[in-house]
């Protein structure tokens, strides 16, 4: 380069070069196994339209705005919009996909602790996004 | 290297001229004016999230509104037309050519941008400034939504026709004894970042016009109902707008690379490695755009691919921040403003590069996927990297356009200011998506975390708000009343490293 010794900048790059690799590596790892859906997850079918939330279980029960988990049974989300694009959002159990009209998309999770939880939607979609909310509760299913 | 002293001239002198310095001037004057109404709307967006329930927008439309305008007011006619303001009195300079190649396009790709600010202004559309269909197809609405659509496609042209001319200029109108590998790095950026327009708008254009022959029900390409994928869009306009990312940024920080060696009075650490690292960016700016898609329902392996292109982005910045260090070490800094500027803005560049890598692993995308850590994360790059680099560089320019100095006490007041106003609202959006909190949502419930750094958010605000306020004033009395600069050495520097292009220009004496 320019005439100089630069082998502090390339040491530099390795160490950062490195730390990516480091972050990539982990991040690739994590990914595979958080999307690995387990056998015996029940299917709840969401959908989303402007601007609430339905829930269909396995059993055919529908449900609007409210959504009733029990504790400790895992269950995979089956998600799509009728009209614009939603994103499903549980955020205390880092629950997130989009709701894309004409697609659907999976995600699971594990309810852990009873209680009552926030559902929200995370991509602007008009008029009333900022309210469409429902409540996650998760009950004691012994 | 005197950029537009010349003698008082009638406004329309300046308005129908074709000179570059000319060009220049009225970029600046236009991109400074949008800036500060983009920042109105900005502020009385972080005032309405003072706390729950409306406070004085009337209703979610206004407010959809007021983020829809502001998002695309700053990107488009505030960061796109400054950068091209500094290209403009700059370029022809450092490659020692009497003007830009094609005076005339130069001077239209400009007057294209006042009518489509007045669309994009007076529409006031409300579907965020990635407009993503089936919403801005089926339900944004009229006229609104067609008068954005139009007034993007005109700013994309002008775009294009202003890389067209940077790209000539600097390649085929640089001096013969100039050889490309010796143009300043401030040119650099800007070949780099015009090669990257030419590549990427035109994608994004032929979305437009597809979004609009949608919204008039002719056609279906993004709407489900008619077969469409509104997934195509998305990656139509990032494959545009992740590259136009680096179309703000590179500039940017060429102008750091002017501003770092002069006032550390010590020459640039590397300047192949500036070069080389501008053309990597620009490369691997088109390996990366679908990480903005993570939530749409991608493949475990095009996730992957996507990941592993967005941290290849990395080293390249990395080197960036890497040469800048290296040039101050050692150097006799003079802290004047537009160092404090730069100094500032390579402290957020790292920053927001550093929360990058968070965005882009997967499994913690979907955590900060659109929540307000995005919102955060991104204002770090636009306005603690790009508008820092802009504001730095515009009171370096100022002597060299004026003829007068600054106020050098209240350009560091305006620093101060909005450095400790950018960390509390910028840092604080991050925390604050972690903790849940959706991006564009007009009001919220009463979680006490949420109202707290809502609250923070709004003194943050309202500290840049006083420092903006504290810029137009300066600007305003300095450029009047300012006390004459020696234009030798405005900022009392010294040294053989002030400016070693020092070129004749025919133009000027």
């Amino acid at each position: 380069m320019s005439g100089h010794s630069n082998w502090s900048e390339w040491v530099y790059i390795g160490v950062v070069v490195a730390l990516l690799a480091w972050v990539g590596a982990e991040a690739w790892n994590i990914e595979r196994l958080v999307e690995h859906v387990p056998e015996n997850a029940e299917v709840i079918k969401v959908t989303g339209q402007q601007w609430f939330w339905t829930f269909e279980h396995e059993d055919g029960t529908k449900e609007t705005g409210e959504l009733h988990v029990k504790k400790g049974v895992p269950y995979k989300f089956e998600i799509t919009s009728k009209d614009v694009i939603h994103s499903f959002n549980i955020p205390d159990y880092l629950v997130l996909m989009d709701a894309v009209p004409g697609r659907i998309n999976t995600v699971w999770f594990l309810p852990v602790d009873e209680g009552e939880f926030p559902i929200q939607c995370r991509e602007y979609c008009g008029l009333i996004h900022y309210n469409m909310r429902g409540t996650l509760y998760i009950e004691d299913g012994a | 290297m005197v950029l537009e002293l010349q003698k008082p001239r009638p406004i329309w002198q300046i308005m129908f001229s074709t000179h570059h310095t000319d060009i220049g001037l009225l970029y600046t004057i236009m991109s400074l004016a949008f800036l500060f109404m983009g920042g109105a709307l900005a502020l009385a967006i972080r005032v309405e999230m003072f706390s729950p329930g409306p406070q004085f927008i009337a209703d979610s439309m206004t407010f959809n509104r007021i983020f829809t305008v502001h998002g695309t007011n700053m990107i488009f006619l505030f960061l796109l037309p400054f950068a091209s303001a500094v290209g403009n009195y700059f370029i022809p300079i450092m490659v020692r050519y009497k003007d830009m190649a094609y005076p005339k396009l130069n001077a239209i790709a400009f007057w294209m941008l006042p009518p489509a600010a007045a669309l994009v202004w007076l529409g006031f559309a409300d579907f965020g400034w990635y407009a993503q269909p089936p919403y801005s197809a089926i339900s944004a609405p009229s006229p609104a939504a067609e008068m954005w659509i139009f007034g993007l496609k005109i700013i994309g042209v002008s775009s294009i026709l202003g890389a067209i001319n940077f790209i000539v200029t600097i390649l085929k109108c640089k001096h013969p004894d100039l050889p490309l590998s010796k143009v300043p790095l401030l040119g650099w950026s800007f070949l780099s970042s015009s090669l990257i327009v030419l590549v990427a708008i035109p994608t994004f254009a032929a979305a437009l016009l597809m979004l609009l022959t949608d919204r008039l029900g002719v056609t279906g390409f993004f709407n489900p109902a008619m077969g469409g994928d509104p997934i195509a869009y998305s990656h139509l306009f990032w494959f545009t707008f992740h590259p136009e990312v680096y179309v703000l940024v590179i500039p940017a920080i060429g102008m750091m690379y002017e501003i770092i060696p002069r006032f550390s009075r010590k020459p640039i650490f590397s300047h192949s490695s500036g070069v080389f690292a501008f053309v990597l960016l620009s490369i691997v700016s088109f390996a990366s755009w679908a990480h903005h898609m993570y939530a749409t329902g991608m493949s475990f392996t095009e996730k992957t691919v996507f990941m592993v292109g967005t941290l290849a982005a990395v080293p390249a910045s990395a080197m960036h921040v890497f040469n800048f260090l290296a040039t101050m070490w050692g150097g006799r800094a003079k802290y004047s403003t537009p160092m404090m500027w730069s100094v500032g803005g390579i402290a957020l560049f790292f920053s927001a590069g550093a929360g990058g890598v968070v965005n882009t692993a997967m499994p913690l995308d979907f955590i900060t996927h659109d929540s307000y850590w995005v919102v955060g994360h991104f204002h770090l790059f636009v306005f603690g990297t790009i508008a820092f680099g802009s504001f730095g560089f515009l009171y370096y320019m100022f002597p060299f356009i004026t003829g007068r100095m600054y106020n050098e006490l209240w350009g560091k007041v305006h620093f101060v200011l909005i450095f400790i106003g950018a960390v509390l609202v910028f840092f604080t959006q991050h925390i604050l998506g972690l903790y849940g909190m959706p991006r564009r949502v007009f009001d919220y419930p009463e979680i006490p975390e949420w109202i707290a750094m809502n609250q923070i958010q709004a003194v943050g605000a309202v500290l840049l708000g006083v420092g903006m306020t504290i810029f137009l004033v300066n600007l305003i009395y300095s450029s009047a009343k300012g006390k004459e600069a020696n234009m030798e050495d405005p900022f009392g520097l010294g040294g053989k490293y002030y400016y070693p292009y020092q070129a004749k220009n025919p133009h000027h004496d």
